[in-house]
Parts: C-alpha cells; sequence; structure tokens
C-alpha cells in the first residue's frame, strides 16, 4: 500500500482496525519490561537516591510533549500545502494527547523538583516555555471545539500550530541559552549521553513504550476522529434531505 | 526496593501518571463506542453514505 492510499479514510480506518491490537499488545509488553528494569533492576543515582526513578516517567513525557507539536506542525503542513484529507484530522486528535504529556511533564518534574530542588516551581526558561506549550495545546483544544466547520478549524489551527511550533528549540535550547535551575541535555547532546549505561537502557526502554503509547493512542483518536465526521456529515445530509423533500 | 526519604514523591508522580494515562485510554474506547453507536443508529433508519455502494444501500 502507497502513502498516498492513505489519503482515502475508509483505507486508513481499515488499516489502523488491523494494526491498532498489535501495537496495543507490544505497548503493554514494552512498558511490563521497562517497568520491571526501572523498579527492579535500574540502580539508584549516587546522588539522588531513589527519585531517579521519576526521571523515566518526566524524560518520555517531556519527549512527546514535544513530539505531539512536531507531529501537529507536520500535519498543518500537511492541511496548508498538500490538503491532504487526513492532516487536520491527525493534527485534532494529536492535540489532547499532547496535552496531556506536556501536564505530565510538569506535574513528574514538580514532583522531582520539591526534593532535588528544595521548590515544585521556578519561573526558569526551561519550565516557563513547556508551560507555554502546554497552553498553547489548550488553546489549540479550544479552537477546534470553537469552530464548527473542520475544515475551517483545521486551516486556523494549522496556521496556529506552525507559528507555535517556534517554542520546540525554545524549550530544548532553553538549558544553553539562559542560566536556568533545570539541567542541561544528558541524553541527546554532543558527545554522546551523559548518564550510565545502567540507568539509560531502563530509560530507553520507557521512552520507546511512551511512543508506542502516544502512536497507538493517536491512532484510536484519528479512527475516532473519521467516525465522528461520517456522523456529521450523514446528519447534514438527513437534515437536508429532511428540508428538501 | 526501598524508595528512601522521598517515597512520597515518587509514588506520586507514577500514581499521577498512570491515572492519566488511564483517562486517556478510557477517553478513546468511550468515544469509539459513541461513534460506533451513532453510526450505527443512523445505518438503522436508513441514512447512509452515498459512496456506498448500492448493494449496501439496499441491504
Amino acid at each position: 500500500m502507497a502513502l498516498i492510499d492513505l489519503a482515502n479514510p475508509t483505507r486508513f480506518l481499515n488499516l489502523a482496525n488491523r494494526c491498532l491490537p498489535w501495537l496495543a499488545g507490544l505497548t503493554a509488553v514494552l512498558f511490563a519490561a521497562g517497568l520491571y528494569q526501572t523498579w527492579f533492576v535500574a540502580p539508584d543515582d549516587y546522588q539522588q537516591g531513589a527519585t531517579v526513578k521519576i526521571m523515566y516517567i518526566h524524560v518520555p513525557s517531556a519527549w512527546l510533549g514535544m513530539f505531539g507539536w512536531t507531529l501537529m506542525s507536520i500535519a498543518a503542513l500537511g492541511t496548508l500545502v498538500w490538503r491532504h484529507p487526513l492532516a487536520d484530522v491527525a493534527a485534532k486528535t494529536a492535540a489532547p494527547i499532547g496535552a496531556a504529556f506536556a501536564f505530565l511533564c510538569l506535574v513528574t518534574g514538580s514532583l522531582w523538583g520539591r526534593p532535588m530542588w528544595g521548590t515544585y516551581w521556578v519561573w526558569d526558561a526551561r519550565l516557563t516555555s513547556v508551560l507555554v506549550l502546554f497552553l498553547m495545546y489548550l488553546g489549540m483544544m479550544t479552537l477546534w471545539r470553537t469552530v464548527e466547520d473542520p475544515s475551517r478549524a483545521g486551516r486556523a489551527a494549522a496556521v496556529l500550530t506552525l507559528v507555535g511550533a517556534i517554542n520546540l528549540p525554545i524549550i530544548k535550547f532553553s538549558v544553553d541559552w539562559w542560566n536556568t535551575l533545570h539541567q542541561p541535555a544528558s541524553v541527546f547532546r554532543v558527545g554522546g549521553p551523559a548518564i550510565d549505561r545502567s540507568i539509560l537502557l531502563p530509560l530507553i526502554v520507557m521512552v520507546l513504550a511512551f511512543t508506542l503509547l502516544f502512536v497507538t493512542l493517536h491512532l484510536a483518536a484519528m479512527r475516532n476522529e473519521i467516525m465522528r465526521r461520517r456522523v456529521r456529515t450523514l446528519r447534514l445530509q438527513q437534515a437536508g434531505a429532511g428540508a428538501g423533500g | 526496593m526501598a524508595l528512601g526519604s522521598h517515597a512520597a514523591f515518587i509514588v506520586a508522580a507514577y500514581l499521577i501518571t498512570a491515572i492519566v494515562v488511564l483517562g486517556l485510554t478510557v477517553w478513546v474506547i468511550v468515544d469509539r463506542r459513541a461513534q460506533a453507536r451513532a453510526l450505527a443508529d443512523l445505518d438503522a433508519r436508513g441514512v447512509r453514505r452515498r459512496s456506498e455502494p448500492a448493494r449496501a444501500r439496499t441491504a
């Protein structure tokens, strides 16, 4: 099946129906492996002790909070440039999932910060830019709910999504550009990861598990959105027939 | 597996994550059922897409 074939919602639904059980199963297996390693294999950090366990959920949440907006930005290009019929479906359904992970990033970061930094929150560049990302997600979800026509909402949301994408490099490089309480990058950095292998491996498994969870939820939410649009079209068709006849 | 003096922070972080992930999963499942019900209801009333094959329409 060529990629262009997925522009057909019916073909996409068939593919989603076939893939979702496998994706859900693989996600469960990866979570089982990741949580086992996190809780029973990975050692405590020599400075942070057991609080390092929060990292295994905080880092994937942070990554997926940004991944969600990246996905929405690519979908926004799909809406504005290629007019792909599923692009705004992908963008709309990624927003609540991305928002949930941005929220988790903020909450788990606060719960990690209190014992390590002595405070739940500081208005430094990294924390503030992630909070802005979370608020942008909420704004985007509100926009989708406010405009009734999905294609009009899709175009407006696409423009705003691309404008909001400027926040992604700000989040990523905030720890390098400004003096922040948040530590600099320790996984994706020049010179390789600064984390010991015994902690890095469980982290990678958890990142993969969370990413697969995101993909699974997103695919399922896209399937729901396509069905919702069919329901809307049929109701309009029915109302039109009633008014005409 | 000793969590030390900061156990409450670790457990709270995992608990909140579990609740949010469960919430997302339930949202997707409940929404799927609602849309499937709405489509089935429209189908039962004979409202079908124009692009559907004639055989399906008359079935």
